[in-house]
């Protein structure tokens, strides 16, 4: 059922040499693509195929594997009322990617919001600073080996779950 | 012509019109802003890191410090997530429930915005008496969950106890009261000169600027798009009821606040709509490795409590896969995207929160524009830092 996805079959025909996977779950979609495409991808998206809101940018940190990095982009189509999600794997050697908040302006805040919590970087933002945390804050915390009760600390000797 | 020379004032984190900490940077040339520079964080919390070392039922009451003005929608958010990521079916009882806690929580939570949104524009009386009406609210909230906001009342695959003997009756009052509260704040405002001067062409975004900044909810549709997930992307049920989804006009704040008023008076219509349609049966879903036992067999049998026991201490294990589950909470799409790697806590819960997305937008709004009417720019907004700062 995912490759009759109307996106998948023109991303196929399209970015045939970006798209790494393609899988679905609980009747979501998720491709995953290389991340040096990612702009063009998006563009296409949006123009084409009517993606015009852009849920949600994130990522997610595989500490232990590779590529270490995951850039996850929730993409929603008005017009359509579908869903799609598009991945793209990030190394830790080269954690820095192309911004997409040329295409979607919300992507702008998502963006400082992942620089500032996961240290991946994004050329051609306008504005890349840090946002919940304070200017200063040294290391980025959602990085899996950041420690929960924060740096030069002892662990916590509690019960947490 | 005297030489003119760009002010930076600052607004907040203690202004009493930011609503909560939130610190705006603001370049002004005389009286026009030029330039908004928001700071927000003061409330991080690192409510996603936590929640990687928590079981999934020990995240719900996190989810309630998010929005803290309509927790009941963030909890509803949490647990469809995580019964999506286990794909478990929730009883057609618990279902309605939620639904009809979930608009309770939004006529909440735009009483909350309408009595701050007038306060700030100056007319008192409308938020006195919109506090007045949402106690009423918050009164059922303590009868059923014994907390006033941090209701943590939902639960993975249902609800944690059975309404209590006097809801229907309690909710029925609200049904047929509240319509007349709201004529009466719209004889006070909808035709009151100084709100139109202040609302009309304030805080102007085009359908397609809204879009683009990721505006959603009751904000976007003042905009004049017509999207709801409760009638596009229907959940817990939401396909049973029927509702008008209104939109805007003009795109500026007396449209959604028209927007609002609309949707106030529609949730009650959805409610008296689930209310009808309420059957006894069964407010948990039959899954005993996720779901908690009845009260009655952890206090009396030994094999209830070691049940109790077991999911309260280790929890349970979700299967491995990630999923994106959104609602229409009452400022927009509340998101949760949820990675498991078959443990029994998330390897990664993201929170999207509508409020960050729509205050993305204010420079955009409120350029160019008076500084008095950036206060009505954040109020139309409705935004609450619990939900930007996580």
């Amino acid at each position: 059922m995912a490759e009759n996805h109307r996106a998948i079959v023109k991303l196929r025909e399209k970015f045939a040499d970006s798209v790494l996977d393609v899988k679905e779950f609980r009747g979501e979609i998720t491709v995953t693509v290389k991340k040096d495409n990612i702009v063009a991808i998006c563009t296409f998206l949006k123009d084409s195929l009517n993606y015009n809101l852009c849920s949600d940018v994130t990522a997610v940190d595989y500490l232990g594997s590779e590529p270490r990095f995951m850039m996850v982009y929730n993409l929603y189509s008005i017009p359509h009322k579908d869903r799609l999600r598009v991945k793209a794997p990030v190394e830790e050697s080269d954690t820095v990617v192309d911004t997409v908040s040329t295409v979607w302006s919300t992507a702008n805040w998502l963006e400082r919001e992942i620089f500032d919590l996961f240290g991946i970087t994004f050329t051609g933002h306008p504005d890349l600073r840090r946002i919940l945390m304070t200017d200063d804050w040294v290391g980025h915390p959602l990085r899996k080996d950041y420690p929960l009760q924060g740096p030069d600390r002892e662990p916590y000797q509690g019960r947490l779950s | 012509m005297a030489s003119t020379e760009i002010m930076t004032v600052n607004m907040g984190p203690q202004h009493p019109s930011t609503h909560g900490v939130l610190r705006l940077v603001i370049e002004l040339d005389g009286e026009i802003i030029r330039k908004i520079t928001p700071h927000i964080g003061f409330l991080h919390r690192g409510i996603e890191k936590l929640s990687e070392h928590r079981t999934y039922h020990q995240i719900i009451p996190l989810t309630d410090r998010l929005d803290y003005l309509a927790p009941m929608s963030n909890n509803l958010g949490y647990v469809l997530a995580v019964e999506k990521l286990l794909d478990i079916k929730v009883p057609e009882r618990a279902q309605t429930i939620r639904v009809i806690l979930a608009e309770l929580t939004r006529l909440k939570s735009h009483l909350v915005w309408l009595a701050c949104h007038a306060l700030d524009i100056g007319a008192m009386t409308v938020f006195i008496y919109a506090f007045r009406e949402r106690e009423k609210v918050m009164e059922i909230y303590e009868k059923l969950s014994g907390a006033r906001m941090t209701s943590n009342y939902f639960r993975v695959g249902g609800l944690s106890a059975e309404l209590y003997d006097d809801f229907e009756k309690d909710v029925r009052e609200i049904l047929d009261t509240f319509p007349g509260y709201f004529d009466t704040y719209e004889g006070l405002l909808t035709k009151n000169t100084i709100w139109l001067q202040r609302t009309v062409g304030n805080g102007v975004i085009s359908a397609e600027d809204a879009v683009d900044a990721g505006i959603t909810g009751p904000a976007l549709r003042g905009s004049g798009v017509n999207w709801d997930m409760r009638r596009d992307n229907p959940y817990s049920g939401y396909e049973k009821y029927k509702f008008i989804v209104p939109v805007g006009e003009k795109c500026d704040t007396f449209d959604r606040y028209k927007v609002r008023f609309v949707e106030m008076r529609e949730s009650v219509k959805i409610i008296r709509q689930a209310l009808d349609s309420l059957k006894p049966g069964p407010i948990l879903a039959d899954a005993p490795q996720v779901c908690y036992p009845p009260k009655d067999s952890v206090y009396n049998t030994i094999e209830g409590l070691i049940h109790h026991f077991k999911i309260a201490s280790e929890g349970f294990p979700a299967p491995v896969g990630e999923i994106y589950q959104a609602v229409e909470a009452p400022k927009g799409e509340l998101g949760y995207y949820l990675v498991s790697d078959g443990g029994n806590k998330p390897y990664r819960m993201r929170i999207r929160p509508p409020s960050f997305c729509n205050l993305s937008a204010i420079e955009k709004m409120a350029n160019g524009g008076m500084i008095a009417d950036l206060v009505a720019v954040i109020g139309t907004l409705d935004i609450v830092l619990g939900d930007i700062d996580r």
